[in-house]
C-alpha cells in the first residue's frame, strides 16, 4: 500500500521533469525544490489557516483549499522561474540552462531558509484527513491517507493526460515538444505553451509535495539533504519510464515506488536507495531510451 | 562566434579580482586582531548546530554559554577582563564542524573552544582543537572516542556506554520489560554507541533483543524497519536517534498500531520533540542529564534566569551549555595563563565542581562521571520520572 502511494507521488513529481524534458530538452533541477515548496506552502497555510497539531479535526474542504492554494502558488513559483532565469536562455546552449537550473535550485532551497519564509526547524504539518485503518488483510493495512494519496495522484494524472490528448492545448503543447520551431510556423505561441508546461509541470509537483506531507507529517528543514533525494528518485522514474514519454513517467513512478518499498521490506531497508538507482542503471543498459520512451536519433 | 565566446571571460576576470580583493582585506583585518593588547576582552569560541535538523540543539547550548558570560562578566570577569563568545554554525555537518574550529582558532585566535552537541561532529572539531593545541569542552556529546581524540578535549556530561546502561536498567526494573526492539541511525557515531551500550547491558539483565533495525538520519519512511519490529513484538522500543526523527518515527510506530513505549537518549532533548511527536510520542520515555523539575536551589535559580532571558524553560543541552562555560571560567580563574597547555591542565584538575547538571569531576580520560535522570513525555512536556546513579 505504501508503494502505491509514494508511487504515485513519484509519478507526479516525474510529470513535471519529463514535460519540461519534452518541450525544452533539459532537466530542470529545481523541480524537486518546488515539490519541497510545495509541501511547505501547504503547511504555511494549514497554520495560517488555524489549524494546529492539537485542535479539532478540520472539515475536508479545508485539505481540497489547501492542496489548491499550495497548487497555485507553486504553479506561479514555476511561471516566474521560467520567465526570469529560463527564457532569457532560450536560444542559448543547452549546458548553461542546465547550470542555470541547479542555481535556481540552490536559490529556492537557501532562500526557504530564510527566518520570514519557513525557517531552518523541523516542522508538524497539521493532520488535516483523520487517519483511519480502511481494511486489513494479510498484515496489510489501508490507511485513509494512502489511498487519498493515491487517489488525488491518480485524479491528477487522468486530468493531465486528457488535457494532453485531448485538447487544442494539448495538441500545441504536443507540437512544440515535436519540434518548436516548426510548431511556431503554425501559429502557436511556443513562450506560452512553454509557459503553461512550466506551471503545469510546478502544481503537480505542489499537489505531491501536500499529499507527502499528509502521509509524513514530520516536515524536515533544511530540506535538501533528505527531500531532494525524493526529487531525485522521481527523476529516475522519468528516466526509466523514458523521459519525455507522459504515460512513461506515471509507469515510472508506480515502478520505482514499488521496487523502494518492497526492496525495503522483504531485502533490507538500509539500501533501499540503492535498489532504485539500480533500477536505473540496469534500464539505461538495457533500453536507453526507456521502458516507454521511442529512441530518436540525436539531432546534432 | 568569437566575441560571444570571448565575453563570458570579463566578467570571471572582475569576479576574480574582486573575490581576490575581499580576500585581502579579510586577511589584513585577522592580523590585526592577532596581537590581543591588554584589556581587550578574552574570546572564547562555540561551533553548534544553528540551523538545521538539529537546530535547537545549538541553539540552546548557544544560550546556556551567553547566560553563563552575562554572569561572570557582570562579576567582574577574569580579572577585570570580560569574555566574549564567538559563534560559528556548522548546520550539523562535519565538514563545517571542521571549518568553524579552524575559523575559531586561527582567524578569531580564541582561548578556548566549546561545543558540540553531536558527538559526530565533536570529533571533526575535536581533531582540529587538538592539533592547534586548543583545549575544547564538549558540552554534550556523549560518544566515548570524543576525549581519545587527546589531551586537549573534555566533556561535562556523562557517556554512552553508562546512558545505554541507565536505559537498560529502566527498562528491565522500572518498565518491567522482558522484550525489547532497537531502531538506530546507522550515520550517526551517538546513535550507534548507544544502541550498542544497550543491547549489552539489556542482555547482561536477563533481557532480549528481539531485533536491531537501523535507518539514516533524516529518513522519512520507517514503515519496513517498523512493520520487521511489529512482528517479534517487543515490551519496549529503543531509538537512541535525535528528536526530529524520533518524532517521525513514533508518529509511523503508532500508525501502526504498535502500543509498546519508547525509550531514548539524550538526544530527544528538545521541546521540538513533542511538537513533531505530537500525541504520538506521549508516554515515550528517554534518559538525560537534568530535569528541570529538580528542586534543588542552584538548578530552581538557573531555571529562573534562563525564563527571564529567553523566556523558555532551558532543556538539558541548555544546562551543559551553562555548565561546561563556568566550568571553563572555573579553569581559566585557576590557570597561570591562558594558553593551551596551562588551561587544559586547569580544566583537567576540575574537582568537584557544582553544577547544574550535577557535581563534576574532570576524571583521567578527560570525561565527567555523572548521574543520569529518565524523562517522561506527558501532556506535550518532559516529567521527571527517575534518577539512576552509577554503579560503584
Amino acid at each position: 500500500m505504501d508503494g502505491v502511494a509514494v508511487g504515485s507521488l513519484y509519478a507526479l513529481i516525474a510529470l513535471g521533469y519529463t514535460m519540461v524534458y519534452g518541450t525544452l530538452q533539459f532537466i530542470n533541477f529545481a523541480h524537486s525544490d518546488i515539490f519541497v515548496l510545495g509541501a511547505w506552502v501547504s503547511y504555511t497555510i494549514a497554520v495560517g489557516l488555524g489549524y494546529a497539531l492539537a485542535g479539532t479535526q478540520p472539515p475536508l474542504y479545508a485539505g481540497v483549499l489547501i492542496l489548491v492554494a499550495a497548487m497555485a502558488t507553486c504553479g506561479a513559483v514555476g511561471f516566474t522561474v521560467e520567465r526570469l532565469a529560463y527564457r532569457p536562455l532560450r536560444k542559448a546552449p543547452r549546458l548553461n540552462v542546465l547550470i542555470t537550473a541547479i542555481g535556481v535550485s540552490l536559490f529556492l532551497q537557501n532562500v526557504g531558509q530564510l527566518k520570514w519564509f519557513f525557517g531552518t526547524q523541523p516542522q508538524r504539518m497539521p493532520s488535516l484527513i483523520e487517519d483511519t485503518i480502511l481494511a486489513r488483510f494479510a498484515g496489510v493495512q489501508v490507511h485513509l491517507v494512502d489511498l487519498a494519496a493515491a487517489g488525488i495522484a491518480l485524479a491528477l494524472m487522468l486530468v493531465l493526460d486528457w488535457l494532453i490528448f485531448r485538447t487544442r492545448l494539448g495538441r500545441a503543447m504536443r507540437a512544440v515538444s515535436h519540434d518548436t520551431s516548426v510548431a511556431a510556423l503554425m501559429g502557436i505561441n511556443v513562450d506560452a505553451v512553454i509557459s503553461f508546461t512550466f506551471v503545469l509541470g510546478s502544481s503537480l509537483a505542489a499537489a505531491a509535495g501536500f499529499l507527502y506531507a499528509m502521509k509524513y507529517p514530520g516536515l524536515n528543514q533544511p530540506a535538501h539533504a533528505t527531500w531532494v533525494l525524493l526529487g531525485l528518485k522521481a527523476f529516475v522514474a522519468a528516466v526509466i519510464g523514458g523521459i519525455g514519454n507522459i504515460r512513461g513517467a506515471m509507469l515510472g513512478g508506480i515502478l520505482i515506488g514499488f521496487i523502494e518499498m518492497f526492496g525495503a521490506a522483504y531485502l533490507s531497508p538500509h539500501l533501499r536507495d540503492i535498489y532504485v538507482f539500480s533500477i536505473l542503471i540496469l534500464v539505461l543498459l538495457v533500453r536507453p531510451s526507456g521502458v516507454l520512451g521511442q529512441a530518436v536519433a540525436e539531432k546534432v | 562566434m568569437r566575441s560571444s565566446r570571448l565575453s563570458p571571460r570579463l566578467p570571471l576576470a572582475v569576479a576574480l579580482i574582486v573575490s581576490l580583493a575581499s580576500c585581502g582585506v579579510g586577511g589584513a583585518k585577522s592580523a590585526g586582531g592577532a596581537e590581543t593588547p591588554s584589556g581587550d576582552p578574552i574570546l572564547i569560541g562555540h561551533f553548534g548546530s544553528m540551523t538545521g535538523s538539529e537546530a535547537t540543539f545549538g541553539q540552546s547550548t548557544d544560550n546556556g554559554i551567553r547566560l553563563a558570560i552575562k554572569e561572570f562578566n557582570a562579576t567582574g570577569g577574569l580579572k577585570g577582563k570580560k569574555v566574549e563568545l564567538k559563534t560559528y554554525d556548522d548546520q550539523g555537518k562535519s565538514q563545517e564542524a571542521g571549518t568553524a574550529v579552524t575559523r575559531l582558532i586561527t582567524s578569531d585566535k580564541v582561548v578556548a573552544v566549546l561545543g558540540e552537541v553531536a558527538s559526530s561532529l565533536s570529533l571533526a572539531g575535536g581533531r582540529v582543537a587538538q592539533q592547534y593545541g586548543v583545549p575544547m569542552i564538549s558540552p554534550s556529546s556523549t560518544n566515548p572516542t570524543v576525549t581519545q581524540i587527546g589531551d586537549m578535549v573534555f566533556r561535562v556530561c556523562f557517556l554512552d556506554p553508562f546512558q545505554g546502561w541507565v536505559a537498560a536498567k529502566f527498562a528491565r526494573e522500572n518498565l518491567k520489560a522482558e522484550k525489547a526492539a532497537v531502531l538506530y541511525d546507522q550515520a550517526q557515531a551517538y546513535s550507534k554507541g548507544l544502541m550498542d551500550a544497550f543491547d549489552k547491558a539489556f542482555k547482561e539483565m536477563g533481557g532480549t533483543i528481539t531485533t536491531v533495525q537501523a535507518y539514516t538520519g533524516g529518513d522519512q519512511d520507517f514503515s519496513a524497519q517498523l512493520t520487521t519490529i511489529r512482528q517479534t513484538n517487543p515490551d519496549v522500543i529503543f531509538v537512541p536517534g535525535y528528536y526530529t526523527d524520533a518524532g517521525n518515527v513514533s508518529i509511523q510506530v503508532r500508525k501502526l498500531g504498535l502500543t509498546a513505549p519508547l525509550l531514548g537518549g539524550d538526544g530527544w532533548d528538545s521541546a521540538k520533540l513533542a511538537e513533531i511527536g505530537g500525541s504520538s510520542i506521549e508516554g515515550s520515555y528517554y534518559t538525560n542529564h537534568y530535569s528541570h523539575q529538580n528542586p534543588a536551589p542552584e538548578v530552581q535559580n538557573f531555571v529562573t534566569k534562563y525564563k527571564t532571558d529567553y523566556g523558555q524553560t532551558p532543556d538539558g543541552l541548555a544546562a551543559l551549555g551553562y555548565d561546561a562555560a563556568r566550568l571553563l571560567f572555573d579553569a581559566m580563574g585557576r590557570a597561570p595563563a591562558l594558553d593551551g597547555k596551562s588551561l587544559a591542565a586547569a580544566i583537567a584538575a576540575t574537582k568537584d565542581f557544582a553544577g547544574v547538571t550535577g557535581k563534576i569531576t574532570i576524571d583521567a580520560q578527560r570525561n565527567a562521571k555523572k548521574a543520569a535522570v529518565v524523562l517522561e513525555m506527558k501532556n506535550g512536556a518532559p516529567a521527571y520520572v527517575t534518577t539512576i546513579e552509577p554503579p560503584q
